[in-house]
């Protein structure tokens, strides 16, 4: 009698887990108030915080903007600085929401992982950084060197390739953590960091000696570092791609912060325009989201353009120039399809 | 006796598992182990069921899959091209090699510090104290940082080393100290190399024989052998002479200055060298304690007799205290050894590639395996841990008490 009752007990419980993550992640999300993005543990440009624990960056920026998308509110988002080698389980897991940590998008992570990958917001690849005085010109005269190298990431398996390809040998060091790897490079324990090249001017930009250390020509990977999600659930992934693309377009079309509210407040003679900021057609609905999400979004953060010159800008200490981050007009990369 | 008569015998009412003292604790265990099982089944269950919604099985296939990441310290080769399991077993050998000298060098220490605190000298008794108070209430990790923070920021780099820099190599140009690590020079083993090399052995065990023989012939005849001095000259002679007969076979390649970094010789890496110490370090404070309450154990009754029968003192330690005090000495001190085992997995932290670093790290988070992962990290570590406590058990039953 009393097993029965027990084993009814433990059904109940079970059923109610299931329940509750069925749950959507929308739902979720809105039902906490907060945003819970998974964030490097600080990566100037990119994502660190600020003297009073205010995060900022330009992945920051993108968190910030499907805050608002879902939220409304742009400080809606509670930062989980993770590792390289913790930041997809604790995807998995549930213990963020979505992940914007320079993550690159390949095939296994996108399918094995059981993650999804939502478009790209900078495009990347990997290169190395020594310092001058060793008087290194190209990354093939780097034959026996000691590379310090973040575990847990796409760089150490390109590393492997890049020097068994061209018959070098080396000597890895192991780190953990971004900061870790600086110190060790910094303080001669390695010869070389690699990581993405963006990294690597983030890097340098907090080096006293900037000049002194030079990033080598050869780029060995492709990097296309974007926003991630769970698999499976579809709605939230549209959201996060769509908010993603909806900056990326704000700036093809010129919308910006300081005009957005404007062009929002009356139908303009651009119907892409009219439908991206809800003042035609029904966009905004069939995302589960209020009709004007992009208003709010781009006066919030502004648009793609806007944000890579904020946070990582040629005006800013990183100092990286668009190159394939810019729009397809422009000879870039940066293509957002149509909002219809 | 036989007009005794049994008491009568009580048909069994399902109320005296509850109320009878005779089944309650039997109901009790049944109902617990009901319960554990029922745990269990749900854990599994749950684990299957949220895999399943993550769209993953559980499967080992990833192990015999191209590894794709270098290691640095690989006692056997390996390459990136290898598989996972060969990976998994590179950093299985860099664990227990950290372990095995780490457990040496504790022991050495530990032993030391524990007789030193009782010293009759205060200045050394105060010194030991304050050695094993500052090991043992700071954590383990910090003293891993610290000694590789040592290691790489006060050491010179290899071009400091070139002509005209301002490192130099010491020990006859044959050690350099960097803060990439110890290079050391490392022994070839030329033509005719074996035979010494058994010479070596073989002069061990003779050492071993003698020492029995010297224990059998004083039980005997009441005269000792001078068994130290013999046993060095068993160490070294024969051994020397058979490298000058054979025409000294065994070489030194000295590390030397290559490109980026030292080539030749034998690397002993940074990472390696702060964790091994930093083990050892604080490992040996507990095995100081235990030392000492080892010794302390023993009746002091024990000391005067000794003395009252004129034996010396380091004679009495190493005759009569030492011998009771391992009774109480190995059970904790194999705790010990399996707490710088599993300890050692701290490893990551210093980038030393252990198999927590390889298979519990870089493998899980390449191939987001991290439940298959853990469990054969789990077992990999619980399967040392009862391979280390069955050859100390086995050690303790050889001293302990022997009642005759
Ligand atoms: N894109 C690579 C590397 C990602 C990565 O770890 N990047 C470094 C430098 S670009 C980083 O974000 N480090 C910050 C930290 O350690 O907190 C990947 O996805 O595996």
């Amino acid at each position: 009698m009393k097993k029965t009752v027990f084993l009814g007990t433990l059904a109940v419980a079970g059923l109610a887990a299931s329940i509750a993550s069925a749950q959507s992640t929308l739902e979720q999300v809105q039902g906490a108030g907060v945003l819970r993005c998974g964030s490097n543990e600080g990566l100037a440009g990119f994502a660190a915080p600020d003297a009073n624990g205010v995060w900022s960056g330009f992945d920051v920026s993108l968190c910030r903007a499907i805050a608002t998308a879902v939220l409304g509110d742009p400080q809606a988002v509670e930062f989980v600085p993770l590792t390289s080698q913790t930041r997809f389980t604790a995807l998995a897991a549930g213990e963020v929401d979505v992940l914007v940590r320079n993550s690159t998008w390949t095939f296994s992570r996108d399918t094995d992982l059981g993650l999804d990958f939502q478009g790209v917001n900078y495009y990347d690849g990997q290169g190395f950084m020594v310092s001058t005085s060793l008087g290194v010109a190209s990354a093939t005269e780097l034959d026996g060197a000691t590379v310090c190298i973040q575990t847990g990431t796409t760089t150490e398996l390109n590393l492997a390739d890049f020097f068994r390809v061209n018959n070098m040998s080396y000597e890895p060091v192991p780190v953990a953590t971004n900061a870790e790897g600086q110190q060790q490079y910094l303080a001669g324990a390695c010869d070389v960091y690699t990581t993405d090249v963006s990294g690597l001017a983030a890097s340098r930009a907090t080096f006293e000696n900037a000049s002194e250390h030079v990033i080598l020509p050869e780029i060995v990977s492709k990097e296309p570092l974007g926003p991630v999600v769970r698999h499976g659930d579809n709605l939230w992934g549209d959201i996060v791609y769509w908010t993603l693309h909806g900056l990326i377009a704000a700036e093809e079309y010129g919308i910006t912060s300081a005009n957005v509210r404007e062009l929002a407040s009356a139908p303009t003679d651009n119907p892409e325009i009219n439908r991206m900021l809800g003042t035609e057609g029904e966009l905004g609905a069939m995302i589960g989201l209020s009709n004007d999400w992009l208003v709010n979004v781009i006066a919030a953060v502004g648009n793609y353009g806007e944000i890579f010159e904020q946070n990582i800008g040629e005006n800013t200490p990183v100092g990286l120039a668009r190159g394939l981050n810019a729009q397809w007009t422009d000879g870039g990369l940066l293509y957002a399809p149509p909002f219809r | 006796m036989a007009d005794i008569t049994d008491p009568p015998r009580e048909s069994f009412r399902l109320s005296q598992l509850l109320y009878d003292a005779r089944y309650r604790s039997l109901t009790i265990q049944v109902v617990a182990a009901i319960l554990i099982m029922l745990v269990l089944v749900e854990l599994v269950d749950n684990t299957v069921t949220n895999l399943a919604a993550l769209g993953k099985d559980i499967g080992f296939g990833f192990l015999w899959t191209t590894a794709g990441y270098d290691i640095n310290q690989q006692l056997i080769p390996f390459s990136s091209q290898d598989t996972h399991a060969r990976a998994a077993l590179v950093g299985i050998l860099n664990t227990l090699l950290v372990a095995f000298l780490g457990c040496i060098l504790a022991t050495v220490i530990g032993v030391l510090a524990g007789v030193l605190r009782l010293s009759n000298n205060w200045l050394v008794a105060r010194i030991m104290t304050v050695y094993v108070e500052a090991m043992r209430n700071t954590p383990l990790l910090i003293w891993i940082l610290i000694v590789f923070a040592v290691m790489t920021e006060a050491t010179p780099q290899p071009r400091e080393f070139r002509e005209g820099g301002s490192a130099s190599m010491l020990l006859w140009e044959s050690v350099a100290i960097s803060n990439r690590g110890v290079y050391i020079p490392r022994p070839i083993w030329g033509e005719g190399s074996g035979l010494v090399v058994a010479i070596f052995l073989a002069s061990i065990v003779g050492i071993f024989a003698l020492r029995r023989y010297a224990r059998l012939r004083q039980a005997k005849t009441g005269q000792q052998l001078p068994v130290l001095w013999m046993s060095v000259g068993l160490f070294f002679v024969p051994a020397i002479l058979a490298y000058f007969v054979m025409g000294r076979p065994v070489t030194l390649e000295y590390p030397e200055l290559g490109g980026f970094n030292f080539t030749g010789g034998i690397q002993v890496r940074n990472s390696f060298i702060a964790l091994w110490l930093a083990l050892s370090l604080y490992t040996s404070a507990f095995i100081a304690e235990i030392v000492r309450a080892g010794i302390l154990a023993v009746s002091k009754g024990q000391t005067e007799a000794a003395f009252a029968l004129g034996i010396q003192p380091n004679r009495t330690m190493q005759l009569i205290i030492l011998p009771q005090a391992l009774r109480v000495i190995v059970p904790p001190l194999i705790s010990q050894y399996l707490n710088l085992t599993k300890n050692s997995s701290l490893a990551i932290a210093v980038g030393y590639m252990d198999v927590r670093s390889t298979l519990g790290g870089i493998t899980i988070n390449q191939t987001g395996r991290e439940l298959e992962g853990m469990l054969l990290l789990g077992l990999f570590y619980l399967i040392t841990s009862l391979v280390i406590s069955a050859m100390m058990n086995f050690y303790n039953s050889s001293v302990k008490l022997k009642e005759r």
